[in-house]
């Protein structure tokens, strides 16, 4: 299938269609960039939700469980779900679908896994992308799942209208040594695995956490689910949809919409400036040039990687 | 300039049937995944539902079963039926587990162009895979 036949086939809801072009964009193939370009003013529709949190929290349940309670409100509900690349082989287990499945015979719901393949951040690079296509399909909600590791996962906030932080009572040193980044990209704190002993004091913990932080228009509700027995993902749901209509009222939504958009052609273009450089210093021996003056101590790194972004910088501004 | 980054194969390992030898498995999706693969793990207890509808979603380039009940010749078929229906059509399949060495050839037969028994080397999986995984996009 070519670009226009993948364009009209994601539009009219084939989820054939729909997998091949997820698999297009985030190979960011010729047909992959046709089909953002064509799709994207297809977009803007869904209610798009972040879950972040650290590994092994319930994020996939609580996805699951969300995910359930969105087709009890009667919409469609598609699901990214990043887990990370190994670094050592490139390679990735993909495991966030066993907690989804049985989600898996619903024609309502449409769930793909993507590894990270080395970008930092929590998500995948191509994973903002992949979450417009199924917009652009037209699911009611969007849930992206990012990577569970460490506190520095902070990009979902530019990928989605309302990030979902999830923790559990057994993260309560975690919670304490959170950093105020963490708390801030979040619009919904979710205390999960409320069935264990210690959920109030995660919740009372967050609070305290929540009032130090700077000053804010939208005051983040804190609740406690229990995702494995689908409880408490009504008051998420409504929480979830709160956000929503005071981002749409919002004095500042056009500013969000900017920051958001920023945000994404920033983390975009850094990646495509560091592969173009480094694939130019490479195929031209410049690249490898420097590596032996800085071996041999003739050279210092930083002298060197000047010596590199100035060659770069030559040959593209040649290329005009 | 291109900037097309490496596609990386994917893979589906499921488990059909109701029985829980999932070692197999597992041992499988982390060789492929030390290989370089995307390997997608959908767990035990899959019905042939299940298996092709997650290929599809995931639009993966192979599908590998494992299986050590002795029901392949019964499930088998309806995965290859459940992914014509979905048009599920340039997936390599191929399968391991307790599969007796006469009933091969009908699984052969089936699609499943590789059978990996109990002792498999690893490594001849990888290789299998990668001398036949389709090149799609
Ligand atoms: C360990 C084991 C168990 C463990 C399973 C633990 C687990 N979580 O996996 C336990 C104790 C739970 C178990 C239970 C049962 N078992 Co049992 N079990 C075995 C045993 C001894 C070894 C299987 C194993 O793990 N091997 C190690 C792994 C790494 O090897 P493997 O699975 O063969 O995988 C290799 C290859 O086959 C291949 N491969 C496997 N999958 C795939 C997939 C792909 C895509 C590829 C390319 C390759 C590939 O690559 C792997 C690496 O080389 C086998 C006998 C045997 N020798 O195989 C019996 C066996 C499978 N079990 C059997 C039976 C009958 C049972 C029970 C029903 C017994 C009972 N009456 O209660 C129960 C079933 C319980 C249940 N609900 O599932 C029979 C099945 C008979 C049949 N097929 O007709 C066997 C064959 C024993 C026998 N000879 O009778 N079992
Ligand atoms: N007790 C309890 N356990 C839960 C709950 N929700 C999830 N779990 C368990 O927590 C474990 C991890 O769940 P996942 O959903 O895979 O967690 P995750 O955060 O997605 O994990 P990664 O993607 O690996 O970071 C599983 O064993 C779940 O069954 C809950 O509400 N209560
Ligand atoms: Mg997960």
């Amino acid at each position: 299938m070519d670009a226009p036949e993948l364009i009209a086939g994601v539009r009219a809801g084939d989820r054939r269609a729909l997998a091949r072009s997820i698999t297009h964009v985030e190979a960011d193939t010729v047909i992959g960039r046709a089909l953002l370009a064509g799709l994207y003013p297809h977009t803007g529709r869904a209610t798009t939700i972040g879950v972040t949190g650290s590994a092994g929290v319930g994020k996939s349940t609580f996805v699951a469980a969300l995910a359930r309670e969105q087709r009890r409100r009667g919409r469609t509900v598609g699901i990214v779900a990043v887990d990370p690349s190994s670094p050592f082989s490139n390679g990735a287990i993909l495991g966030d679908r066993i907690r989804m499945q049985d989600l898996t015979g619903d024609g309502g719901v449409f769930m793909r896994s993507m590894a990270s393949r080395g970008n930092l951040g929590g998500l995948s690079e191509m994973a903002t992308g992949v979450v417009d296509l199924m917009d652009a399909a037209g699911f009611d909600i969007v849930i992206l799942e990012t990577v569970g590791a460490g506190q520095d996962e902070v990009e979902v906030a530019t990928a989605t209208g309302t990030t979902v932080l999830v923790t559990t009572p057994a993260g309560g040193d975690e919670i304490q040594s959170m950093k105020a980044g963490l708390m801030e990209i979040a619009q919904v704190m979710v205390v999960n695995k409320a069935d264990i002993a210690g959920a109030d004091t995660a919740v009372m913990q967050l609070r305290a956490l929540l009032a130090i932080a700077s000053e804010r228009t939208w005051e983040p509700p804190i609740l406690k689910t229990t995702a494995r027995e689908d409880k408490g993902l009504d008051e998420v749901s409504d929480a979830i949809d709160r956000h929503q209509a005071y981002l749409k009222g919002s004095e500042h939504a056009e500013q969000e919409r900017r920051a958001l958009a920023q945000s994404q052609i920033v983390a975009l273009a850094r990646g495509l400036v560091q592969r173009r450089a480094l694939a130019f210093a490479r195929a031209e021996g410049i690249l490898g040039q420097l590596v032996d003056d800085v071996a041999a101590r003739r050279l210092d790194p930083r002298a060197a990687a000047d010596a590199l972004v100035d060659a770069v910088q030559r040959n593209w501004s040649r290329s005009e | 300039m291109t900037t097309d980054t490496a596609r990386n194969i994917r893979v589906l390992i499921a488990k059909p049937g109701l029985d829980g030898h999932d070692r197999g498995a597992k041992v499988v999706a982390r060789a492929l995944r030390d290989a370089g693969m995307e390997v997608i793990y959908t767990g035990i207890r899959q019905t042939p539902q299940m298996i092709a509808e997650a290929a599809l979603q995931e639009d993966v380039d192979v599908i590998g079963l494992s299986i050590l009940s002795g029901a392949h010749l019964e499930l088998f078929p309806r995965v290859v039926e459940e992914l014509r229906t979905r048009g599920v059509d340039d997936v390599l399949l191929f399968c391991g587990g307790i599969i007796p060495q006469d009933d091969i050839p009908k699984v052969n037969a089936i699609g499943f162009k590789g059978v990996f028994g109990p002792g498999t080397n690893t490594n001849d999986i990888i290789e299998f895979v990668r001398n036949n995984a389709p090149q799609r996009v």
